[in-house]
């Protein structure tokens, strides 16, 4: 199986709250909280597509959306 | 279906605070209803009072938001009534177990087919703190300022020696096992009780010095193995998660289908 290509992260700044959970989850430090305490995708091109931001985000307010091979 | 679909998208952003793990709890819930494929209307969501409670409130399924601690008795109304819908029934460790014990133990005798998620923060949030039949010896609360010198439950024990046929432990942290879960425990036909460790940063965070909710996810991720594992051999304080309890056994509404067959004869 290809490895899955991330198209964008979807972030609803509506709903993030900022608690920094997926930041600091990250395994690959993608993430980043601005100076607004929003999470936005720092540094997509390192991604892995794991989700574990998207499964752990209490808020709903993060979708990883990965390119149809 | 995407997850999404499953939400009442108009009360988001959702009233808890920031970082705590309702939310996540919340998130894999949906994944593991949109793997089993169910459509709204074959769930009623019953919860009773608290912040875990809320969680009703932003499911389309059909919903109780009822009183606090008699979630399970509604439940057990509705399951009798329309024995055919799936019912889920989140509560919060207060809800579940200090007010609602008894209904708890009594749902579990009877193996009513219901899923029982206990969303154990080990504190009262919604009313500021206080500390819960699950916080444990040692623990700081609002009501414990000189730390709290009540044992507490074991939640799956408790629950299997009740009489519930299927009992499973995970945390926050482990937001894959939450769905795997929670998808056996509503296919599983008897009363399921799934426990879910879930960080409550403003509270008992606070009042322990636990730190960030990411900080307590650390150490849901530290204190706990998979069941049967080499770690909790070295370790006993380790909690296990996974399965820890299944077998089948007659079903209370079927029981009760019998009786009334039974009572009908001849008419
Ligand atoms: C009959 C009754 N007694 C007390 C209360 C006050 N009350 C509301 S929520 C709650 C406990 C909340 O703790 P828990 O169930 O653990 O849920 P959490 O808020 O931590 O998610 C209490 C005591 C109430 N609403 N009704
Ligand atoms: S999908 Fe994985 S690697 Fe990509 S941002 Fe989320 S947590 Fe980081
Ligand atoms: S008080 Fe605690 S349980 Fe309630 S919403 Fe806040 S973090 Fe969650």
């Amino acid at each position: 199986m290809a490895k899955p290509k991330l198209k964008e992260h979807i972030i609803n700044r509506e709903w993030c709250k900022g608690c920094g959970i997926c930041v600091h989850f990250c395994p690959k430090k993608v993430l980043e909280l601005d100076d607004t305490d929003k999470v936005v995708a720092a540094r997509p091109q390192d991604c892995i597509c794991c989700k574990l931001c998207e499964l752990r985000c209490p808020d709903l307010a993060i979708e990883v959306i990965v390119e149809r091979q | 279906m995407a997850i999404k679909d499953y939400l009442r998208e108009r009360f988001f952003p959702h009233m808890w605070c920031p970082g705590c793990g309702h939310g996540i709890v919340l998130n894999n819930m949906l994944r593991s209803i949109e793997q089993l494929g169910l459509s709204k209307n074959e769930i009623v969501m019953v919860s009773g009072i608290g912040c875990s409670s809320r969680i009703s409130g932003y499911v389309d399924f059909h919903t109780l938001h009822t009183i606090h601690g008699r979630a399970l008795a509604f439940a057990t109304g509705v399951k009798l009534g329309l024995p055919e819908l799936n019912v889920i029934v989140p509560m919060g460790d207060g809800d579940a177990l200090a007010i609602g014990g008894n209904h708890f133990i009594h749902a579990a005798r009877r193996n009513i087919d219901i899923t029982a998620i206990v969303m154990n923060n080990r504190i009262y949030g919604m009313t500021g703190g206080q500390f819960s039949p699950l916080s444990g010896i040692g623990t700081m609360a609002t009501t414990a300022p000189f730390r709290n010198i009540d044992h507490d439950f074991d939640v799956a024990e408790l629950s299997k020696a009740a009489g519930a046929t299927f009992v499973a432990r995970t945390t926050t942290f482990h937001a894959k096992q939450i769905t795997d879960i929670i998808k056996q425990a509503i296919l599983h036909e008897g009363f399921s009780v799934v426990e879910i460790l879930t960080q409550c940063p403003t509270y008992f965070g606070r009042k322990n010095r636990e730190g960030s909710a990411s900080n307590m996810m650390e150490l849901y991720k530290k204190n706990t193995t998979p069941i049967g594992s080499q770690a909790k051999q070295e370790n006993p304080e380790l909690i296990e998660r996974g399965i820890l309890h299944e077998v089948e056994a007659p079903e209370y509404c079927n029981e009760y289908d019998k009786i009334i067959k039974a009572a009908m004869k001849g008419k």
